[in-house]
């Protein structure tokens, strides 16, 4: 079997969905004629034609307000930021009409919004954020980060057979770095359910995105101490899977939550928070956030290695807490 | 492209049983409002914000009699008018503004904040301007499916500052979709004079801009109104795209009813109350002999002993239990 990209599984996912389901199309900047400035949509154009892959103007509340629109009559439309970050221009239209749509009204709003996420990779403070926790506290929406390239696929096709809308960010710096052999049936990786990428009792990193390498190189170095890491991707943050937080906290006495986001207000807090909160009994110290720092995504490389979670912060953290 | 109306006293073409039935729904428009403001709000039994549109029920009855069946509309706070003609019940509405179960939201919203799909009534939200991106949405599905539907999207005047009406106008008019955009106008936005809200005299100055049509029209001539939004609705329904029409009106009460709007001066509200779109409908069909004063009493006592009925079944409507609150935040399988 051939070696398939994070990138090309979420193209993958998308073309299948628009191949399966008349209903499905494609709305955003720069996705027709040129692709996407990723090439996620590359090719789609030719095959699917103009009405399904739908060049817009620079009007982030109108991609998102015309998929809404569009749901309400039948359709299931994914609305594509060009950068995550500019999602933040369509905030409102997601987290007011998206998101209390069904519960103010009983009208659901099948959408999946998506698009480039994250840093390490120079873009500078509005082409590198990562915007999830800007969304963690609106009810109705789902949030969800793929961080392989099943996933990626599993999670576009669940994502856009969902009944509520749901946020996909992918993560840039993953997009061809990533590549592993999937399948060629048809699958969905369910929206709300973890993975565990590695199995450990005496430390446990939860983590997502691309983080989950981070997490991975670190546990790698501490195998060599004898330290057995257990490494979970939460793969989706709305809705939390609670029960896998639970159970590598229980398991592993020792929990690091790390994340790619700012450290304050981040998602972290919230699963450091349940942990506190259902787990305390299993614990063996304290719950530890490593996450970006509390500044904008800096450009220059030197500062922005500095702004981003790195192994070396995560080992620093996990010796403190394996000594606690 | 942007032209001024005729007056409609000269547009004879309106049946008599239209005409009827415009004042039908304004007169009724009118009565559930009243009751809603003046009535269950001062007696405690609504609570939290009411905004109705006295003094501008044209708009939202003449428009909306013009819609199809299977037409979509995206209306906004001051178009009650809508909803009856769309056939949600008297009783649904006042259970609605009342918190009750039975209601349109069934508690989870108030007042205006009302929509249901199976009678093609998109809810907007308070954040004014919204519904535009996602009425162009709803137009881009039919034009997409090739659907002989229009999309009726309402905006006030101060919701056309905000960026959202512009990137879906701009949007509607690029891919000239099947959506007409009436104006309210009604002169204030809360205490904002138009005069701050906007340069230009009209709205529908701005329409040749988005390479669309726009009219400015008398929106207390509710057959002025239902004239401009039938060349409205056929010019979308023909394949041209948009079309934007401006309804002049005056808001005749607080922005919500717990305004007293001390800022408007009391001389506009004297000229405009002489403008009551109720009344010259009422002068004008009597004038032409399409009406007696029989009929109008009539008329007066059905619409009263429906808002009676309605206020009565949703007074007696149960609240909703309180763990409904956790309810419909995501899709559940039945």
């Amino acid at each position: 079997m051939a070696q398939t990209t994070y990138l090309e599984a979420i193209r993958q996912g998308i073309w299948e969905e628009m191949e399966r389901d008349a209903r499905v199309f494609i709305l955003g900047e720069d996705v027709g004629v040129y692709g996407g400035a990723f090439k996620v949509t590359a090719g789609f154009l030719d095959h699917f034609g103009p009405k399904r892959v739908i060049d817009m103007p620079i009007s982030e509340s109108a991609i998102v307000g015309a998929a809404i629109g569009s749901a309400y009559m039948g359709m299931r439309p994914i609305a594509e930021m060009q950068f995550i970050d500019f999602i933040s221009c369509a905030f409102d239209q997601i987290t007011n009409f998206a998101a209390k749509s069904r519960y103010r009204w009983g009208a659901g709003v099948p959408i999946v919004v998506r698009g480039p996420s994250g840093g390490n990779t120079h873009g500078g403070p509005f082409h590198s954020q990562n915007v999830e926790s800007f969304f963690l506290n609106t009810p109705g929406l789902k949030i969800v980060q793929p961080a392989t390239a099943y996933d990626a696929k599993g999670l576009i096709k669940a994502a856009i057979r969902d009944e509520d809308p749901v946020l996909y960010f992918e993560h840039k710096y993953l997009y061809r770095r990533i590549k592993e052999e999937i399948p060629s049936e048809d699958y969905t990786v369910p929206i709300g359910k973890a993975a565990l990428r590695r199995e450990g009792g005496d430390l446990g990193i939860i983590t997502y995105g691309a983080m989950v390498y981070t997490a991975l190189e670190a546990a790698d170095t501490l195998a060599k101490d004898g330290v057995q890491t257990e490494v979970l991707d939460l793969r989706t943050l709305a809705p939390l899977d609670e029960e896998a937080i639970l159970a590598t906290a229980a398991k592993t006495g020792k929990v690091i939550v790390l994340h790619e986001a700012c450290l304050t207000g981040g998602a972290g807090g919230e699963i450091a928070a349940r942990i506190a909160e259902k787990a305390f009994d299993f614990l063996d110290g304290p719950v530890v956030r490593v996450a970006a720092k509390d500044t904008p995504v800096p450009y220059s490389p030197p500062l922005e290695e500095f702004f981003l979670p790195q192994v070396g912060g995560v080992l620093e953290a996990a010796r403190k807490l394996l000594d606690y | 492209m942007n032209r001024k109306t005729a007056p409609a006293a000269r547009q004879k073409g309106i049946p008599a049983e239209t005409k009827k039935q415009l004042l039908y729904y304004m007169k009724l428009t009118r009565d559930i409002e009243y009751r809603i403001e003046r009535v269950l709000y001062r007696q405690g039994k609504i609570v939290g914000g009411v905004y109705v549109g006295r003094g501008q029920e044209a708009i939202s009855v003449g428009t909306g009699m013009l819609m199809r069946e299977n037409d979509v509309v995206a209306p906004t706070h001051r178009d009650m008018g809508i909803f009856l003609i769309r056939g949600i019940s008297p009783r649904r509405i006042i259970a609605q503004y009342m918190g009750r179960k039975t209601g349109v939201t069934g508690g989870k919203d108030g007042n205006m904040h009302m929509g249901d799909l199976k009678h093609n009534i998109i809810a907007f939200v308070s954040h004014l301007g919204d519904n535009v991106p996602v009425a162009a949405g709803a137009a881009l599905a039919f034009t997409m499916r090739g659907e002989d539907r229009v999309v009726f999207c309402y905006s006030g005047e101060g919701a056309t500052s905000r960026g959202d009406w512009h990137e879906g106008v701009n949007f509607a008019a690029v891919h000239k979709l099947p959506v007409v955009f009436f104006i309210n106008n009604n002169q204030y936005a809360y205490s904002t004079p138009v005069s701050l809200q906007m340069p230009v005299e009209n709205v529908a100055d701005r329409a040749p801009a988005y390479g669309i049509p726009g009219e400015v029209v008398d929106g207390n001539d509710v057959l002025a109104v239902y004239e401009s939004a039938r060349r409205a609705a056929d010019w979308a329904r023909s394949g041209k795209g948009p079309y934007l029409v401006e309804y002049k009106t005056f808001r005749m009460t607080g922005h919500s009813a717990h305004d007293d709007a001390g800022y408007v001066p009391k001389e506009l509200l004297e000229e405009w109350k002489g403008k009551d779109p109720i009344e010259r409908l009422e002068r004008h069909m009597l004038g032409e002999g399409e009406l007696t004063n029989d009929e109008l009493t009539r008329m007066a006592s059905e619409i009263t002993a429906i808002v009676d009925d309605a206020v009565d079944w949703a007074d007696k409507s149960p609240f909703p239990d309180p763990e409904d609150a956790l309810k419909g935040v995501y899709f559940e399988e039945r």
